[in-house]
């Protein structure tokens, strides 16, 4: 009894009470985690920034194990990406889960930005999210493109020439900017190394901070949701929001299910179709970088389609090259872009409903033109196209503002 | 039924996904070069077909023995006697017997190494080709082929399939301008002296050939697939768990 009376004296809460004295642990859990509250009315477009972060987490796990026998050396990273195909003990999984989980960042970061466009997620208060996302898009491609020309392929030598010699078209620093990208007169060993610095340590370190920043500005202003209304306004006599459930363990174990889901279609491809037909691993990557002979057809790798048959639609190089630039940084005023009084798809009216859609099929368009060879047809094609990709961002304060919504209902609907 | 009808989507895409590793071909359409990869004995001709017409002159630079004989059943013994001409032991990769620098000297350019060609190429562009060589007096090398116009390869398989004459149509169209293009199109191979080997004996000959090229290509092609089998399994197990787990929390939200 004597012991039990002196117990009563200490302070109580142990090992997490001695953490929460030195670092806010409980406080930072319940403020992101188990007493954030998201509208329970997610449907499954709300489920690719989590996946976002599934496959950050596979390419950073399966780059540091690549990172451990490949050689950023253009004499030996090719036949090193083979010793890691064929010899390394699941070497090969490591690999195809890497390279299947570049295209599919960009599949999922796709997705979760025409969500943002189908919700109006960009909209008042979110226009910093928008843009933070936007920069972490930014900075994807720039990782993806350094990494790319690692393996050291054909496609991965000119690909980079054909991208990186863009940079010359701009007056007067252009070929100075390209020498500096390069670290040499043409893509050598050189580029190869300071590629492989950028893709490993400062391009993902950006990532990583950038996606930090991304959540916590999202944190402050709290998820949107399909019918666009702030639940914050409408709150219980406990302070959380009517419609608000806990992200945990309410959409946590939702989400459990949406990365089940993601992990089969990911496992489909890495197991049964790493090549995805030539379009996640060109055919032609499968030959050394050879300076001295081109491929019949140099194509991008997928992703960059979109944008790279923007650039190919203009004749004149510095042109296409502004244009290319802006085609990539326009979705970043969306915010200021979009007039509509109402965030989401669903009230809004039948132009923005078909303006949306028009983009949607312009931007399929323009990426499967990127990856066929420049003919008169395509690049036809290609001008049609562009105008259209244009039309959508730089009409939009004039449709937007013309466009009949319906009215906005006070609680998000759900069916249960 | 929800989730029978997503699991059916889903076996429905990988299905697709499987079906989806063609080749973007160049030009001509390529005869199908039906290669059977788990044809073991397919496999095992085709190595010997390597290793015997082949790898004078071609390397296989990241493909090693030991790796071979594993997938193919072969014995050490077995290695030894029926493939490695020019290896000692068994963890060597294959490499040719000719060097480099005469290669390129004496072709004109080196004969490429062939552990990737499957993958680059495709099989049937590989099957193709070894099927394609035609005679051709102007050539240096006596012959042309129909896949790879000017190939700098002579037709070292003569022996077995005989020499063949190509029929071109030809095509003229007036331009603009008014001058005018010719273009030939291939439309069949004559056989004018024959090989050891039969029309028949010699397509499968090439089609054993492709097979091993294709399996060198990507060893653990045939592996991932029946891994793969076992991932969904698991996964498929898992989602309808994490499913039963979502219903049950969710179960007060109104």
């Amino acid at each position: 009894m004597a012991r039990i009376e002196a117990e009563v004296g200490k302070p109580k809460g142990g090992f997490i009470k001695w953490i929460d004295d030195r670092f806010p642990f409980t406080e930072t859990m319940k403020y992101h985690v188990t007493e954030y509250y998201a509208s329970k009315n997610f449907n499954w477009w709300y489920i690719f920034g989590v996946l976002a972060m599934t496959v950050l987490v596979i390419q950073l796990v399966t780059g540091v194990f690549l990172t451990m026998n490949y050689k950023p050396a253009a004499a030996e990273a090719f036949a090193s990406v083979e010793y890691i195909m064929r010899d390394v003990e699941w070497g090969w999984l490591i690999r195809y889960m890497h390279s299947t989980g570049a295209s599919f960042f960009f599949i999922v970061v796709y997705l979760h930005m025409f969500r943002a466009m189908l919700y109006g997620s960009y909209k008042k208060p979110r226009e910093l999210i928008w843009i933070i996302g936007m920069l972490i898009f930014l900075v994807l491609m720039a990782e993806g493109f350094a990494g790319y020309l690692l393996p050291w392929g054909q496609m991965s030598y000119w690909g980079a020439q054909v991208i990186i010699s863009l940079f010359g078209a701009i007056p007067g620093i252009g070929e100075g900017l390209v020498e500096i990208i390069r670290g040499d007169y043409s893509i050598s060993d050189i580029t190869l190394n300071r590629f492989f610095a950028l893709h490993v340590i400062v391009l993902p370190l950006l990532l990583i901070g950038l996606i930090f920043v991304h959540i916590v500005a999202l944190h402050q202003v709290g998820s949107l949701n399909p019918d666009g209304i702030e639940i914050k306004e409408q709150k219980g006599a406990d302070g959380v929001p009517l419609d608000g459930i806990a992200f945990h363990p309410y959409h946590t174990s939702k989400d459990l299910v949406g990365i089940i889901v993601f992990l089969m279609l990911f496992s489909a491809v890495v197991f049964f179709a790493p090549d995805m037909g030539g379009y996640f691993l060109e055919h032609a990557n499968f030959e050394p970088a050879n300076l001295t002979a081109t491929p019949e057809h140099i194509a991008p790798v997928w992703y960059f389609t979109p944008f790279y048959a923007i650039l190919r639609a203009v004749p004149d190089k510095l042109w296409g090259f502004i244009l290319f630039g802006i085609s990539v940084l326009l979705p970043l005023f969306l915010p200021w872009l979009d007039r509509a009084r109402v965030k989401s798809i669903r009230y809004r009216g039948w132009i923005y409903k078909s303006a949306l859609g028009t983009f949607v099929v312009t931007f399929l368009i323009l990426g499967w033109l990127g990856t066929q060879p420049a003919e008169p047809i395509y690049v036809l094609a290609a001008r049609i196209f562009s105008v259209l990709y244009f039309a959508f961002f730089l009409l939009m304060p004039y449709y937007t503002t013309i466009d009949k919504t319906k009215p906005v209902p006070e609680r998000v609907v759900y069916h249960g | 039924m929800d989730k029978l009808r997503a699991l059916g989507k889903l076996v429905v895409f990988a299905a697709i996904l499987a079906t989806a590793q063609s080749h973007a071909s160049s030009g001509a359409a390529l005869e199908k070069a039906h290669i059977d990869p788990g044809n073991i004995a397919s496999l095992q001709r085709g190595a010997a077909n390597f290793m015997n017409y082949c790898s004078g002159c071609h390397s296989a630079r990241y493909v090693r023995f030991n790796t071979i004989g594993k997938y193919l059943g072969l014995s050490e013994e077995e290695l030894v006697d029926n493939l490695m001409f020019n290896a000692e032991k068994t963890f060597e990769t294959i490499q040719s017997s000719m060097p480099a620098s005469d290669a390129s000297r004496w072709y004109g350019t080196a004969p490429p190494d062939m552990s990737l060609m499957a993958r680059a190429k495709g099989a049937d562009y590989i099957y193709n080709f070894l099927k394609g060589f035609y005679l051709d007096p102007d050539s240096p090398t006596g012959v042309d082929n129909t896949v790879l116009a000017g190939t700098s390869m002579p037709h070292v398989l003569w022996e077995l399939q005989g020499y063949q004459k190509a029929h071109f149509s030809e095509h003229v169209e007036t331009n603009n301008d008014g001058s005018t293009t010719t273009t030939h199109e291939f439309e069949k191979f004559e056989l004018v002296s024959s090989g050891k080997l039969d029309v028949e004996e010699y397509e499968s000959f090439v089609r054993d050939t492709v097979n091993f090229l294709a399996y060198i290509a990507e060893p653990i092609r045939a592996e991932r697939r029946k891994l793969g089998t076992w991932v969904l399994i698991y996964l498929l197990v898992f989602l309808i768990i994490a499913r039963m787990l979502k219903k049950q929390i969710w179960k007060d939200v109104k």
